[in-house]
């Protein structure tokens, strides 16, 4: 009986002591690394901002000029941030996370660059799960597509802000209808955000 | 000498842990849709397959039977959590790509497999071998089947390969098809099943041929 106690208590201890030290392990590495990889984090971060706002158009630092704003028309769910460029004070341009709930496989998570004037910077994807080798054209990887948003406006009217299966003016991605039909309502509804609240957005108010 | 050389051939061939005991095949099947993704998990594989190999094979003596599983689960735990950081602090553009079946290993079976059948049971310098051996021979079917996939899916191959190897090695994407459309099937979940269908089925095959050429061999000096 004696035996049994003690076998189970050497096991305890010996269970114990390996759990201390595999911690006390991960614990060290993590110390020695999480400034790195908060840094890799960010420098990701900014650099995906930096193709949608080239760095010698503002003078600020992108990814910490941030808000987090609360829309419908953003995103059904969750806050998103949007980044301001600024040059000289004068805030040039916005960058407006907008998520497009209705992608063929899902939400598509898309970074909606607007000039001061309310025109489109440029647009990007940075998260999505549609079919690779067809809804996939819409990074700048494997096609062009995306890049057409560049320039437009709100001021066209509205139905021109659909894609031409729907009678609009924009080309959608050949087999690829439904993700382009949810990324054109998500970058309109991104731009009507804009134009609603255009005077906060740019820290003019 | 040749008791390594039997572990050497286990883990590369005769008990290749992807087509003999068909172990990790969910990261197997996920990652390999492109050379780049299957080489980078391959090589996250090996380390962690080495470090708990070691690890355990280390404290073999000191862990009694009925604790041994949970020793185990926390070494590889940490050694999974420790690749984990070292590949987001040094690979980060990779990490981007697999980091989420990098905390997959935990679960690919071969792992807690080799510690539990090898390295609880053998010395240190065997058990290095087998992990190292063990993960080369997975690396290289996931390595074999990316191959397959990323050529039959999207007409190139090595293609991204500066995300591993660093800038400067762009040289070494081939386009092998030009104004390919692509073949969805490849890259899609069946196609991972089905190429790793064809590479057991070869292997298979290569194992019956020379079995019947050392048999015909035998015959030959018989009469």
């Amino acid at each position: 009986m004696q035996t049994l106690g003690k076998n189970m208590l050497r096991s305890a201890v010996l269970l114990g002591i390996f759990a201390i030290l595999a911690t006390a392990l991960v614990a060290f590495l993590y110390d020695n690394t999480h400034q790195r990889i908060a840094e890799n984090k960010r420098l990701f971060t900014l650099k995906k901002l930096h193709e949608l706002i080239p760095p010698d158009i503002h003078d600020n630092v992108l990814d910490t000029d941030k808000i987090t704003v609360r829309d419908a028309l953003l995103s059904r769910k969750n806050p998103v941030p949007v980044y301001r460029a600024r040059k000289d004070g004068q805030t040039v341009a916005v960058i407006i996370q907008a998520v497009a709930p209705d992608g063929y496989s899902g939400r598509i998570t898309l970074l909606v660059a607007i000039n001061r004037d309310g025109s489109v910077a440029g647009v990007r994807v940075t998260e999505h799960r549609e079919t690779p080798g067809l809804g996939d054209a819409i990074e700048t990887k494997k096609s062009d597509w995306i890049h057409l948003f560049t320039d437009k406006t709100l001021t066209e009217a509205d139905h021109h802000w659909r894609v031409q299966r729907d009678g609009g003016a924009i080309d959608q991605i050949t087999s690829a209808t439904i993700t382009s039909r949810a990324v054109v309502s998500a970058v309109n509804n991104a731009l009507r955000y804009f134009e609603q609240n255009s005077a906060f957005l740019l820290d003019e108010s | 000498m040749s008791q390594y050389r039997e572990i050497i051939s286990n883990g590369l061939w005769k008990n290749n842990p992807a087509t003999v005991q068909l172990l990790g095949l969910c990261p197997l099947l996920a990652v390999t849709s492109t050379v780049v993704n299957a080489l980078g998990l391959g090589l996250a594989t090996i380390l962690v397959l080495v470090i708990s190999n070691v690890t355990v094979s280390l404290i073999r003596d000191y862990v009694s039977n009925e604790i041994r599983i949970p020793v185990f689960v926390i070494v590889i735990a940490a050694a999974v959590t420790m690749t984990d950081m070292i590949m987001q602090a040094f690979f980060y553009d990779l990490y981007l790509v697999i980091g989420l079946f990098v905390a997959l290993i935990t679960t690919n079976c071969a792992i807690i497999a080799r510690a539990e059948a090898f390295a609880s049971k053998n010395s240190v310098t065997s058990s290095l071998l087998d992990g190292l051996f063990m993960g080369l021979g997975f690396t290289g079917i996931l390595v074999l089947l990316g191959a397959m996939r990323e050529i039959i899916g999207s007409g190139t191959l090595f293609a991204n390969m500066d995300l591993l190897l660093g800038a400067g090695s762009e040289w070494l994407s081939l386009t092998i098809i030009d104004n390919y459309e692509g073949f969805l099937l490849a890259i899609l979940p069946p196609g991972a099943f089905i190429g790793l269908g064809l590479i057991i089925a070869g292997k298979n095959l290569i194992d019956q041929w020379q079995k019947k050429s050392a048999e015909s061999a035998l015959q030959q000096t018989a009469t």
